[in-house]
C-alpha cells in the first residue's frame, strides 16, 4: 500500500478529529477537575500525599452521587518539580481541557507561575498549601494557614513555657523573612525581646557557628523556621551539642511534611509546633478520614498536614458548587464568599469573604516520641496578616501579593 | 576564654571537614585528573550506605568507617570498569559522563530509599566547656581527617603501592614498560578515592538530613579546594582547606553565616587570580 503525504495528512486529521469528538461530549456531563503537582523530584514528599488526597476526596465526592448529579473527572499534571512546566501545565489546563477548577500548586513561586493564567482564562484556583501570607485575588481561595495564624498562637505559648529573649533562625527567602518579621511583632507585643536573627540560604547544612553565636546570646527561646532537609541538621546538631534540654526549640514548618518521623526521639521531643493538622487529633471526623485513607492506600504514614489542606480545600469547593448548583466561575466564588464551611479531619474550615483564606483551628502541639502531641486547640484562627492588607470585597479588582509590613 | 576555646574547635572542625570532603576529588582529580562530578553523589551513597546499614543493626562507627567506604569503593569499580577507563586523558567527556552519572546516582537513590529526609543521630554526646556546650562528633570528625592526612601521606610516600601509583599517574607508558599495568593501578587508585568519598558522606551523615541530592551541597566546596590546593596532592589539599576553612569560619563568627559562604568563594576568586597554579604552585612546590 503506498501513501503519499496528502492522504496521510488527511488521514491523521480526521483520526485526531475522531479522537477528540468523544472528550467533547463526556466533557458536558461531567465536571473536570484540574490537579496541578510535584508528584516527582525532589518536591515530591509533599505533592505525593497531596495527589493522593486529592484523588481520595474526588472518590468520596463521586461515591455519594457526584456533584450536581454529574460526576467528577480528574485532569492532573505531574510538575516533577519544575517551575517551567507549572506555566506549560497551567495552559493545557485551562485552553485544551478548560476544567472547571484547578487544584494545586506547592511552592509559592509555582503559585505565581500558575496564579495569573487561571485569572486570566476565568478558571478558579484553589492553593491548598501553608504559605507566607498576603496574596490578594478574586479568583484564588487559599485554604492553608498563613504565619500569623500559628505565630500569634504559638509565641505566647512558646514563651510562656521559657522566657521573653528570643532568638530567630529563619530561612532566607520570602517565606523565612516574612515569618521573622511576624514571630518578631508577636514577641514584641508579649513583652519579649529578640535578640538576634539570623537567616540562612536553603543549602546551609553546617549549623556549628550558629549553635556557639546563639549560646552568647543566651536566649530563653530559639524560634527556627527552618526549611527542607539542610535545614533539618540544625535540629540534629542542636541536640548533638546537648543543647536541646538547655534552651526549648519552636518551629513554624518542622513536621509540615513529617520530618519529625526523621529526628530521633531524643532529637525531637518537646520542640514547640502549631498547625492546622496533626495526625494525632483524635476528632471523629480525623478517625473517620484515616480509616478511608487506610481503605485506600493502605498505610496512613504519608499523611501531612499540606495533603489534609488539598482534601479540605477540595471538600471546600464541592459545597460551593452544591450551594451555587453549578460549576461556574462567578456563581461558585459567590456561593463560597458566603462564608463557606466544612467539618474537615482538622476540624471546622472557613472561607474568610474579605480575603479569600481560611479561618481554621490551630493545634499548638509538642513532638513527643516521633509524633505531634495535641497540647492545646484554638479554634477558629483568622488569617488576621492578609486581612491586614486584603479587602476583597472592596477592592474585587485587587490581583497583588502584599508584603505584609509591621 | 571558654569562647575562644570553642571558636578554634569550630575552625579546626571547618578545616577538618573540608579536608574530609576533598580527599576523594584530590585523588580522582588531582592525581588521575578525571573530573569527577559525581564526587558529591558518592559521598551521598556514603551516607546511606551507613544509615542502611545501622539501620541492620551493625555498630555505627564500623558502618561508618568499614561498610560505606567498602560500599562506596565497590561502586566505583564498577563505575570505572564500565565507563570511566574508557575516558581516561579526556577531561571534558570525563565531566559530562559523571555528570550523567550522579543524575542516574540521583535517581537511583531516590527509587530505593524514596525522596524524604532520612538521618542518623551522632553517636558521641555534645559536652561543655566553662558556660558553652560543644558537640562531641566535630572531635570525631577532626580525628579522622588528621589520620585520613596521615596514612594518605604515609601510603603515597611510604609504600611500594603508592610509589607505582605516583609513578603511573606522572608516566603510564614508562610504567607499563616496568611491566606494571597501568590499566591495574588506574582502577585500584579510583577505588581508593570512591571509597574516601564514601568515607566522608559516611563520617558527615549523622549531622544532616540526608536527601538524594545531598550531593550537590559539596560538589562546589570540593572542586574550590582542590583546585586552589594545585598540584601537591597533600600538603595543596591541607593548606586550602585550611586557608578557606579559616576564611569562612572567621567571617561566619564575625558577621553571618552567610558572609562565610561568600568569603569562602571570594578567596578562592582572588586566591586563583594570585596563583593560577593553586597554592603549592607557588608555596610547598616539592611537597606530596
Amino acid at each position: 500500500m503506498s501513501l503519499n503525504r496528502r492522504e496521510l495528512l488527511g488521514g491523521a486529521a480526521t483520526l485526531t478529529a475522531a479522537g477528540l469528538l468523544p472528550t467533547v461530549t463526556l466533557a458536558a456531563d461531567t465536571i473536570q477537575l484540574g490537579s496541578i503537582l510535584d508528584t516527582s523530584g525532589i518536591f515530591d514528599a509533599y505533592g505525593k500525599p497531596m495527589d493522593q488526597a486529592m484523588r481520595l476526596a474526588v472518590k468520596e465526592i463521586n461515591d455519594a452521587g457526584g456533584l450536581l448529579g454529574k460526576q467528577v473527572e480528574v485532569a492532573a499534571y505531574d510538575t516533577q518539580s519544575d517551575m517551567a512546566l507549572y506555566s506549560q501545565y497551567a495552559q493545557q489546563l485551562t485552553r485544551q481541557d478548560q476544567v472547571d477548577v484547578v487544584h494545586g500548586g506547592i511552592l509559592s513561586a509555582s503559585r505565581e507561575a500558575i496564579r495569573q493564567t487561571m485569572r486570566k482564562t476565568k478558571t478558579l484556583y484553589f492553593y491548598n498549601v501553608q504559605y507566607e501570607g498576603g496574596v490578594c485575588d478574586r479568583n484564588i481561595f487559599v485554604t492553608g494557614v498563613t504565619p500569623a495564624q500559628q505565630v500569634e498562637v504559638l509565641v505566647p505559648y512558646a514563651m510562656g513555657k521559657s522566657g521573653p529573649k528570643v532568638h530567630i533562625l529563619a530561612a532566607d527567602y520570602n517565606y523565612g523573612q516574612i515569618t521573622a518579621r511576624w514571630i518578631q511583632k508577636f514577641v514584641e507585643d508579649n513583652g519579649g525581646e529578640v535578640v538576634a536573627t539570623d537567616f540562612f540560604p536553603l543549602d546551609v547544612s553546617d549549623f556549628g557557628s550558629t549553635i556557639t553565636k546563639i549560646q552568647q546570646t543566651a536566649p530563653d527561646l530559639v524560634f527556627a523556621p527552618l526549611v527542607g532537609g539542610a535545614h533539618l541538621s540544625f535540629f540534629r546538631q542542636w541536640a548533638a551539642a546537648g543543647m536541646k534540654d538547655k534552651i526549648p526549640l519552636a518551629s513554624t514548618t518542622m513536621g509540615v511534611g513529617n520530618e519529625h518521623k526523621v529526628l530521633t526521639p531524643e532529637e525531637g521531643n518537646g520542640i514547640m509546633v502549631a498547625y492546622n493538622y496533626s495526625q494525632e487529633l483524635e476528632t471523629p471526623s480525623n478517625v473517620a478520614f484515616k480509616e478511608k485513607w487506610e481503605a485506600e492506600y493502605g498505610d496512613t504514614t504519608a499523611i501531612h498536614e499540606l495533603a489534609v489542606s488539598t482534601y479540605q480545600g477540595i471538600m471546600l469547593w464541592a459545597e460551593g458548587v452544591r450551594k451555587a448548583g453549578s460549576v461556574d466561575r462567578d456563581a461558585v466564588i459567590d456561593a463560597l464568599e458566603t462564608g463557606i464551611s466544612i467539618e474537615g479531619p482538622a476540624g471546622k474550615v472557613t472561607i474568610d469573604p474579605q480575603t479569600h483564606h481560611a479561618t481554621l483551628d490551630v493545634h499548638i502541639m509538642e513532638f513527643e516520641g516521633q509524633g505531634m502531641t495535641v497540647v492545646e486547640t484554638l479554634p477558629q484562627r483568622a488569617p488576621i496578616d492578609t486581612q491586614a492588607v486584603c479587602d476583597l470585597q472592596a477592592n474585587p479588582d485587587d490581583n497583588t501579593q502584599y508584603e505584609i509590613e509591621i | 576564654m571558654d569562647l575562644s576555646f570553642v571558636i578554634l574547635v569550630e575552625m579546626l572542625y571547618a578545616v577538618a571537614s573540608l579536608v574530609l570532603i576533598s580527599a576523594g576529588l584530590a585523588i580522582v582529580f588531582g592525581m588521575m585528573k578525571v573530573i569527577n562530578l559525581a564526587h558529591g553523589e558518592f559521598m551521598m551513597m556514603g551516607g546511606y550506605a551507613t544509615i542502611t546499614a545501622v539501620g541492620l543493626g551493625v555498630n555505627v562507627f564500623v558502618a561508618m568507617l568499614v561498610i560505606a567506604p567498602l560500599v562506596v569503593g565497590l561502586i566505583g569499580l564498577i563505575v570505572e570498569r564500565l565507563v570511566i577507563r574508557h575516558l581516561y586523558g579526556r577531561l571534558v567527556d570525563t565531566m559530562l559522563a559523571t555528570w550523567g552519572l550522579s543524575l542516574v546516582f540521583i535517581g537511583l537513590a531516590t527509587m530505593i530509599f524514596g525522596n524524604t529526609t532520612t538521618g542518623i543521630s551522632t553517636p558521641i554526646p555534645g559536652f561543655a566547656v566553662g558556660g558553652y556546650q560543644i558537640n562531641g562528633y566535630n572531635f570525631f570528625i577532626i580525628v579522622v581527617s588528621i589520620v585520613l592526612v596521615i596514612a594518605m601521606y604515609a601510603i603515597l610516600r611510604g609504600t611500594r603501592a603508592g610509589l607505582i601509583a605516583r609513578g603511573t599517574m606522572q608516566r603510564s607508558d614508562m610504567a607499563a614498560a616496568l611491566g606494571y599495568s597501568p590499566d591495574r593501578i588506574y582502577m585500584a587508585t579510583f577505588f581508593c578515592g570512591s571509597a574516601l568519598s564514601g568515607l566522608a558522606g559516611a563520617v558527615l551523615a549523622p549531622l544532616v538530613g540526608l536527601v538524594p541530592t545531598s550531593g550537590g551541597a559539596y560538589i562546589a566546596e570540593a572542586f574550590i579546594t582542590v583546585i586552589a590546593g594545585g598540584p601537591s596532592l597533600i600538603a595543596g589539599l591541607v593548606s586550602s582547606a585550611t586557608a578557606f576553612g579559616l576564611v569562612n569560619q572567621i567571617f561566619t563568627f564575625a558577621i553571618s553565616p552567610v558572609i562565610g559562604e561568600v568569603a569562602l568563594l571570594v578567596a578562592a576568586v582572588v586566591l586563583l587570580r594570585a596563583m593560577p597554579q593553586g597554592i603549592t604552585g607557588r608555596f610547598f612546590k616539592d611537597k606530596m
